[in-house]
């Protein structure tokens, strides 16, 4: 650390002899930690109105949200170069982990997703979405860009390995954001045109294969649902429902924080978790739900500027999918809350309430912040 | 950093090109979504925010009725006779106990049937059945008119579904001695019998509505706000006296016993002012227990249950003879020998009187003097008469199930029987209410008053449908029945009494009956400022004593002598104790009649 310390002021000349600003010194992007911090402020806000006053949630949810925020400060001191270097290892390690869980995992609700460790449990499936920007762009950054088709061929069978065996658990909306954000790492390393083109040609078999043979009954349901809410209104119709109800009786300013009435009163199903953006629509209105696409804006903004100014194309390519995979969270549940998309169970990223998404989502800022802070150490190296 | 472009730990070639074509797409689908986003937030919340704030309205609000005390039912001196006591219904939602309409996340819930059953006071397995059997509906009542202390003990359970509702019980102090005038309720507070049926509108509050806010699982959440104030209902003060009402009613029942009869009234009036004093029956029953009530204790017998009235129709006879000033008090009839021959019918007295005055006629009670009266003035001014003093018509008094009872109809051809009997009370009906609306005209100076069973602010003038001679002449001879005829039972110490007895036979399936009687007196006093009219009916008396004279007459003495006293009425003659005693040993008075063929 000293010597990160000296070659810095060494380069920077200017201002030797002087304490390093603390926020450099721990690789902290003020930017996006001020984004974040905002965010966060403002999620145990409506949190506390989605869960009804339950402090006892709220603090939980706080103490989360600083455990996640020394895990983000933590990853950032790792350098870009270690987490290349790490990744066959955490490749490996990953899937291991989910082989693990179809043997001996725990279950809830007809899917195994858990890895218990005594009584500490967690969702490999999680540590997937960080894994697999990390390993891909390692894995595409060491190729000749853009990338030819054996590389691409080759890229797709490691993304496709974790993305069955989490859909195998099942948990279809986990897989298919772990391989879209592996993905993104192709799509951002080049791929030419026509790679892209008949990707989608290929795509139609695909979704016949994936709907007939892959997709189980209840998600099937999800999208027929999706398709007609009102066929079930009392079953799996209820919920776009009441999130539509919740979301439309908000208007432009909202009833007011605490007088949300479809939350309060019960209707509105996972207030607390998957949909909560509507509690916030109905409480705080159209306005409200501006304000905070606002901030989401200015943080995938950040991320997108990282990622064109990383340095090297492993750090490109990473903050570019991290970015990416974090605003399609984004978009995939306020789609699914407001009735674009059918229910997956994709939380508000950082609003929502549950402690391992939330970790995950900052390890990755953490990623973001590496990426960004330690180029001029990368430039010597 | 600027300077550092493109650097790579591995020198990789990096075209910028494509990177920035990247950029643009990656840009252009940010737009994309975001602008598909905004389309349906926009949508959601400015253009259907109406709706969608109309859909959530109707999945939490709800209009729910404010119960409206029902209005109190008095006496005239203010005491309670039906009163609205606070009490709650248990209520269930069957759908939501056995778990039909859950959400996906939620279990069926888990139902303590045992501990339902058990503090519902109703077989575990029965509320069980119940709840299966309606499990599409959304609202059964499990249990009504419990105390609020024994519903708080079925909420305190928290079974889900189950929830409760205020509702009130009415409740009658005076039991079975004022039901058949009062009358009851039904469980919703709606009048089924006696003045709760016929006022009901006047009683029945008007429910409030208020708008509440309930969650998902149909838990009060919040009253919002009330849309109308809950009107309670008015009270309703009656023209009874519930002292007299009892007294009335423990004598007429010991009476009812005694002579073994099948069912007695007692209608009491206030002359002055028409108002009813007191109206029982016997046998009665307890609103206040309705579980087990026979059929025939339901009736309010005195006015709805008409009979022939017999000899107390007597002094209004004597009244159409006086008026037609071809008879004086003192005109001598001749009724020997006891017996007449009408057609082919006989009229009998008890015994031969010989040739007596019009005044005895009446005191004896001889149907052969009223029946010479009648073939002499015709059938006409005797009917006349009786309309006038309001036979054959409803009394006016607005308690339900009044009947009106009969006269014959006006014709040109009247046979001689049919004209003599309806001198003696055969052949016309009457309710014991109009009996007592009869003798409170006679009492009243020959005014009639409407009767009514509500306190009166204002006295109606009524109107004078007999001379006042003619009802001093006859108050005067109805006073000798009571001092030396057929009604010396009647007679109240300190208080001069006028009336008239009755004993009628009963008609069956064959014609009369030889052996049962509808035994009656009616009359008023004290004599000089008449205060009280009384009639007394017994019906169905059986046994070796069922004269009226016998069997209503001491009914009349107590009653109207205690409410006398009670009412601090002025007593209007000397107590001759030592006649009292006398009295009641020989009971010369008699009235009976025989109508062979004719009618038999």
């Amino acid at each position: 650390m000293s010597q990160h310390d000296f070659l810095r002021q060494a380069e920077s000349g200017h201002n030797l002899g002087q304490q390093t600003p603390l926020l450099t010194r721990w690789h902290i992007d003020p930017w996006l930690i001020s984004l974040l911090l905002l965010l966060t402020g403002c999620g145990l806000f409506v949190l506390y109105s989605a869960s009804d006053r339950n402090l006892s949630m709220v603090i939980r949810q706080a103490v989360y949200l600083g455990i996640s925020f020394v895990v983000m400060i933590g990853i950032a001191q790792l350098s870009p170069r270690f987490l290349s270097r790490c990744s066959p290892w955490l490749y490996a390690a990953g899937v291991l982990m989910l082989v693990a869980v179809l043997v001996v995992g725990d279950g809830a609700k007809g899917a195994q997703r858990w890895l218990a460790f005594g009584s500490f449990r967690f969702q490999p499936s999680e540590v997937l979405k960080l894994v697999m920007p990390v390993v891909i762009s390692a894995w595409v950054s060491r190729q000749v860009l853009p990338p030819g088709v054996k590389a691409v061929v080759v890229t797709l069978i490691l993304i496709a390995m974790p993305v069955a065996l989490i859909a195998k658990q099942p948990d279809l909306g986990t897989s298919l954001l772990v391989g879209a954000s592996g993905v993104f790492v192709l799509l951002l390393a080049g791929l030419r045109k026509r790679v892209i083109f008949s990707a989608a040609l290929a795509a139609i078999p695909a979704l016949w294969v994936l709907w007939n043979y892959l997709m189980k009954a209840y998600q099937k349901q999800r999208v027929l649902t999706f398709l007609n809410p009102e066929s079930d209104p009392w079953g799996s119709g209820w919920n776009i429902i009441q999130s539509k109800i919740a979301i439309g009786s908000g208007g432009v300013y909202g009833k007011g924080w605490l007088l949300g009435t479809q939350s309060h009163l019960d209707f509105l199903p996972e207030s607390h978790t998957d949909f909560i953006l509507a509690v916030l629509a109905e409480e705080f209105g159209l306005a409200g739900v501006l304000v905070l696409l606002t901030i989401y804006a200015f943080i995938i903004g950040r991320g997108v500027f990282i990622a064109m100014n990383a340095q090297t194309v492993f750090g490109r390519l990473l903050a570019g999918s991290i970015t990416l995979t974090f605003f399609v969270y984004l978009f995939v549940n306020i789609g699914m809350v407001s009735g674009i998309l059918p229910v997956v169970g994709v939380p508000l990223p950082l609003v929502s309430r549950g402690g391992t998404s939330l970790v995950t989502l900052m390890a990755g800022f953490g990623m973001l912040m590496s990426v960004h802070t330690h180029r001029n150490l990368l430039a010597r190296g | 950093m600027k300077n550092n472009k493109n650097t790579d730990v591995r020198k990789k070639k990096t075209g910028m090109a494509p990177y920035m074509g990247r950029l643009y797409l990656i840009f252009a689908v940010f737009a994309f979504a975001v602008s598909i986003i905004g389309w349906k937030l926009s949508d959601l919340q400015v253009v259907n925010n109406e709706r969608l704030q109309g859909e959530g309205d109707k999945r939490q609000v709800r209009y729910e009725t404010v119960a409206a005390h029902r209005g109190i039912i008095l006496d005239r001196n203010g005491r309670p006779l039906a009163v609205s006591t606070p009490m709650m219904a248990i209520w269930a939602n069957p759908k939501e106990m056995l778990g039909k309409n859950l959400k996906p996340d939620e279990d069926v819930p888990v139902i303590d049937w045992h501990g339902l059953g058990r503090q519902l006071g109703i077989k575990p397995e029965d509320v069980r059945q119940k709840v299966h059997s309606y499990s599409s509906k959304g609202f059964i009542y499990l249990r009504r008119q419990m105390t609020p202390a024994k519903a708080a003990a079925v909420l305190d359970l928290d079974v889900p579904g189950v929830y409760s509702r205020e509702e009130s019980k009415r409740y009658y102090p005076a039991g079975e001695v004022t039901t058949h005038l009062v009358g009851f309720t039904n469980l919703d507070e709606k009048g089924q019998e006696g003045l709760e049926l016929a006022y009901d509108e006047w009683l029945d509050g008007k429910e409030g509505e208020r708008r509440i806010i309930k969650d998902r699982r149909n838990r009060l959440v919040k009253e919002a706000e009330t849309i109308s104030g809950a009107e309670p209902g008015k009270e309703l003060m009656l023209s009874i006296d519930l002292r007299l009402q009892y007294l009335a009613y423990r004598e007429l029942k010991q009476a009812v016993q005694q002579h073994g009869a099948r069912s007695g009234s007692l209608v009491m009036v206030d002359v002055k002012t028409g108002e009813i004093l007191a109206l029982v029956n016997s046998p009665s029953f307890n609103p206040n227990n309705r579980k087990s009530i026979k059929p025939e204790t339901l009736r309010n017998r005195a006015v709805t249950d008409i009979f022939e009235p017999g000899s107390v129709i007597k002094p209004f006879t004597i009244a159409a003879a006086l008026e037609s000033g071809r008879y004086t008090p003192g005109t001598v009839i001749e009724t020997s020998p006891g017996v007449m021959r009408v057609g082919r019918n006989y009229v009998r007295d008890v015994r031969n009187y010989g040739r007596i005055d019009l005044t005895t006629v009446l005191t004896k009670s001889s149907n052969v003097g009223v029946s010479r009266i009648a073939l002499d003035l015709g059938p006409g001014s005797l009917l006349e008469m009786f309309e006038r003093i309001g036979l054959g018509a409803t009394t006016g008094s607005g308690i339900p199930g009044e009947q009106t009872g009969g006269l014959p109809l006006m014709r040109e051809r009247w046979s001689k029987i049919e004209t003599a009997t309806l001198a003696f009370g055969y052949g016309l009906s009457v309710t014991p209410l109009q009996l007592a609306q009869a003798y409170t005209v006679l009492a009243a100076d020959g005014i009639y008053r409407p009767l009514t069973p509500l306190k009166r602010d204002v006295v109606p003038q009524g109107v004078r449908v007999m001379s006042s001679s003619v009802v001093d002449q006859v108050t005067e001879m109805t006073t000798r029945v009571v001092t030396q005829g057929t009604g010396r039972r009647a007679k109240i110490p300190s208080y001069s009494v006028a009336g008239k007895t009755g004993t009628v036979k009963k008609v069956g399936q064959q014609g009369y009956l030889d052996n049962r009687y509808v035994a009656s007196f009616a009359g008023f006093a004290p004599v000089k400022d008449p205060r009280i009219v009384t009639v007394v009916i017994l019906d169905d008396v059986g046994g070796k004593n069922y004269y009226g004279g016998v069997v209503a007459a001491p009914v009349f003495s107590k009653v109207t002598g205690g409410a006398l006293r009670i009412l601090g009425v002025k007593p209007d003659e000397v107590a001759q104790g030592s006649q009292r005693n006398i009295v009641a040993k020989n009971i010369v008075a008699k009235n009976n009649v025989t109508v062979p063929n004719g009618k038999g």
